[in-house]
């Protein structure tokens, strides 16, 4: 057993430390009060090769591991969920399904420039009637004459709309399996597609610099080539990559709680109450303790299911653990670092405020805590 | 054209630093190790001489520090030089500028340069004199606190900057620069850089495979660091409570006045 980062796992780390402390930091607070897309930001980690950490160089990516990816989104998240969750998402939910099941020329077409970070893409499975029940779609897909007209509504879809995005990945029903069930296939549709429309942004509590909208579809049209792996593979297809973006988004809930805990701890040495800094007071000190062994123990499971999917291990059940730990321990740490800030931690002008609404989209988003139980009881074979 | 950079590994900038009483030392373990962020900036000149020279130009790392310094030194790979080189001895502990410019002098020889390229000041001991004395037991021209660095052909020339201004300096190749933080804004490692790091080569050179012709390290120190102490604190600034804008400034100005700086 060795818990040593390698080389370039720690470089990377304090690349992404660096990068997210002198970049990200100083303009998370606008971004969220103006709920404007990072733009500037992701050019820049597109020029750091962040865009596409874990593909292969000859698709454009920087072909680190799956514990740097962890790294590289606890340091981000760490400054700002929102800037993190774009990074997670365009690559966890948008490129990925390029790199595991696209076609060499999709690779060329779709992959080379995402891992670059030039184009943004997003991954459409939720539906305003299919969301813990994803596989409950009810956007269709009919193939005519050589075209997919594809007829539905998806909600929620990150990194759908903003001026770089190419395009969504999407989940349809592409007709009916031999025992009668629907046939679900992932379909890429290009953001200038017929008959397909963005929403404007949601208005969120949280995650406000992201970009999230609904997606429409009326008689949209793509051609039959634009089917991303075999038809009738999606729903097994979408399953893949929830399992593998549970690590990131467990690697966020991580990076929120550091970066609560980071400033946790800060205030509490500076703020003076009965003549003594806070941090002196044992009740505070308790909390402070609990928060780090708290966020200690989650960022251990998630980096273990990390480097149980790059040893090639079946890393599906520590994926689960980790996304539910992580959640509800990112929930308990940002309540301690409020309340430690006490009336200040529910202004804006203190970045625990904005942690606080960032966080409760962790227990959300690929899978809720409920859901989370019910995959790892299934898991256990009950 | 062969550029070498020289970067010192020093304790984290952000850490608590510490003393040894007993040996005056600085105590390095248990902090981080970084590179000295003024070496960051002779590190980005020299990538940009290389950018715009191209052809056959290289970026050569060199750093004398223990071999656990590695890691460190392949951040400065990361960033892009092309190798990188170590004078690491037990034998220079306790080396003061004399011994560490005289050794890293040797060293430099061996390594061979067209130019040399070090920052302008360590943040652990801040001399700021070891550009100077390399030249010096180089035998090589120094142009120092350069804010500008130019090559073309055999030539190199620069700005230094001044007080009240910056000198239009310039010396025939081979030479050592020394660059300040006003020359640019140095570059993030990237993925690439990083991942591309660990092929890179960082030969180590002891002392032995050097010609020396005097003692180094504590031996052969010329100085003594004789008593240190804490700098004094501060006293505490007079609080003054304003009712609205103007009474404060009102108050200000009074400060002034009676300090005579009004
Ligand atoms: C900001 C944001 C970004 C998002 N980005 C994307 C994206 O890029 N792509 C995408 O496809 N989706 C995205 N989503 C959607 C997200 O994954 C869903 O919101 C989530 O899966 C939950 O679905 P739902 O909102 O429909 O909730 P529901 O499924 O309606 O759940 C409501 C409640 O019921 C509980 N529940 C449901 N079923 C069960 C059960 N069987 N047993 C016990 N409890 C149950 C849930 O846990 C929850 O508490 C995003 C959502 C948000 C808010
Ligand atoms: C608290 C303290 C006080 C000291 N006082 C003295 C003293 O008064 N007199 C004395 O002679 N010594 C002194 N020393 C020893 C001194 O640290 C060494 O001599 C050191 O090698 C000289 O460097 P500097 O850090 O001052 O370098 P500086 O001259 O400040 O550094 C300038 C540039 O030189 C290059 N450089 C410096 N060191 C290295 C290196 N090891 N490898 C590669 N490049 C390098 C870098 O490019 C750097 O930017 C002191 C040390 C300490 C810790």
């Amino acid at each position: 057993m060795d818990f040593e980062l390698t080389d370039e796992q720690k470089a990377i780390m304090s690349l992404c430390r660096e990068f997210a402390r002198d970049e990200v930091a100083p303009r998370a607070e606008e971004y969220d009060a103006n709920a404007e897309f990072p733009y500037e930001l992701v050019r820049k980690m597109a020029d750091l090769g962040l865009m596409g950490l874990p593909f292969p160089e000859e698709w454009g990516g920087a072909g680190a591991d799956t514990v740097s990816y962890a790294l590289a989104v606890m340091e981000i998240a760490r400054a700002d969920a929102s800037t993190a969750i774009t990074l997670a998402a365009h690559v966890s939910l948008g490129s990925t399904p390029f790199f595991l099941f696209g076609t060499k020329e999709q690779k060329e077409r779709y992959l080379i420039p995402l891992a670059q970070g030039t184009m943004l893409w997003g991954f459409g499975l939720t539906e305003p009637q299919a969301g813990s029940d994803a596989g409950n779609t009810g956007t269709r897909a009919e193939l005519r004459d050589g075209t997919w007209v594809i007829n539905g509504t998806k909600a929620f879809i990150t990194n759908s709309g903003t001026d770089i995005t190419g395009g969504t990945t999407i989940t349809a029903i592409t007709g009916k399996t031999a025992d009668g069930k629907n046939e679900i296939s992932n379909i890429i549709v290009p953001q200038d597609a017929p008959g397909f429309a963005r929403s404007r942004k949601y208005k969120k509590m949280g995650w406000r610099a992201s970009d999230t909208r609904e997606l429409s579809f009326e008689n949209a049209a793509v051609p039959e080539e634009n089917l991303l792996g075999p038809r009738g593979a999606g729903f097994r297809q979408f399953l893949t990559i929830l399992d593998g973006g549970r690590i990131s988004v467990a690697a966020l809930s991580v990076g929120l709680a550091m970066g609560a805990y980071d400033e946790a701890l800060k205030y509490a040495k500076d703020r003076v109450q009965f003549g003594q800094p806070i941090s002196k007071f044992q009740a505070i000190q308790f909390k402070l303790a609990d928060m780090l062994c708290e966020i200690e123990h989650a960022r251990l499971m998630v980096l273990k299911a990390a480097w149980e999917k790059d040893s090639g291990r079946d890393y599906v059940m520590a994926a689960s653990l980790a996304k539910l730990f992580s959640g509800e321990v990112s929930r308990r740490v940002v309540n301690e670092a409020v309340q430690i800030h006490g009336g200040y931690g529910f202004m804006e002008e203190y970045p625990v405020s904005r942690m606080y609404r960032d966080q409760k989209i962790n227990e959300i988003g690929e899978g809720t805590n409920e859901v989370q139980r019910l995959v790892i009881a299934r898991l256990m074979g009950l | 054209m062969k550029i070498v950079v020289t970067v010192k590994l020093v304790p984290d900038t952000n850490a608590d630093k510490r003393i040894d009483p007993a040996t005056k030392r600085l105590v390095r373990t248990g902090v981080e190790t970084v590179l000295n962020p003024f070496d960051e900036y002779a590190i980005e000149a020299a990538l940009q001489l290389k950018e715009k020279l191209g052809g056959d130009t290289t970026v050569t790392i060199f750093s004398m520090a223990p071999e656990t310094g590695k890691e460190i030194v392949r951040k400065a790979l990361a960033m892009g030089a092309d190798d990188a080189a170590m004078l690491s001895d037990a034998g220079l502990e306790g080396s003061d500028v004399w011994g560490t410019a005289y050794a890293m002098a040797q060293a430099l020889k061996k390594v061979g340069f067209d130019l040399i390229v070090c920052g302008t000041q360590s943040t652990d001991a801040i001399t700021g004199e070891l550009p100077g004395a390399l030249a010096e037991y180089l035998g090589v021209p120094g142009l120092t606190y350069l804010r500008k660095v130019d090559v073309d052909g055999t030539t190199v020339r620069g700005e230094r900057e001044t007080d009240n201004g910056y000198q239009k300096v310039v010396a025939e190749l081979p030479a050592l620069v020394s660059v300040t933080k006003s020359i640019n804004e140095p570059r993030y490692p990237s993925l690439k850089g990083i991942m591309g790091a660990k092929k890179k080569t960082i030969t180590t050179l002891s002392l032995a495979e050097l010609a020396l012709d005097r003692p180094v390290g504590s031996d052969g120190a010329k100085t003594e660091v004789l008593d240190l102490a804490a700098a004094p604190v501060r006293g505490k600034g007079r609080m003054v409570n304003a009712s609205d804008g103007a009474d404060g400034a009102r108050i200000i100005v009074e400060f002034l006045r009676e300090k005579k700086l009004l």
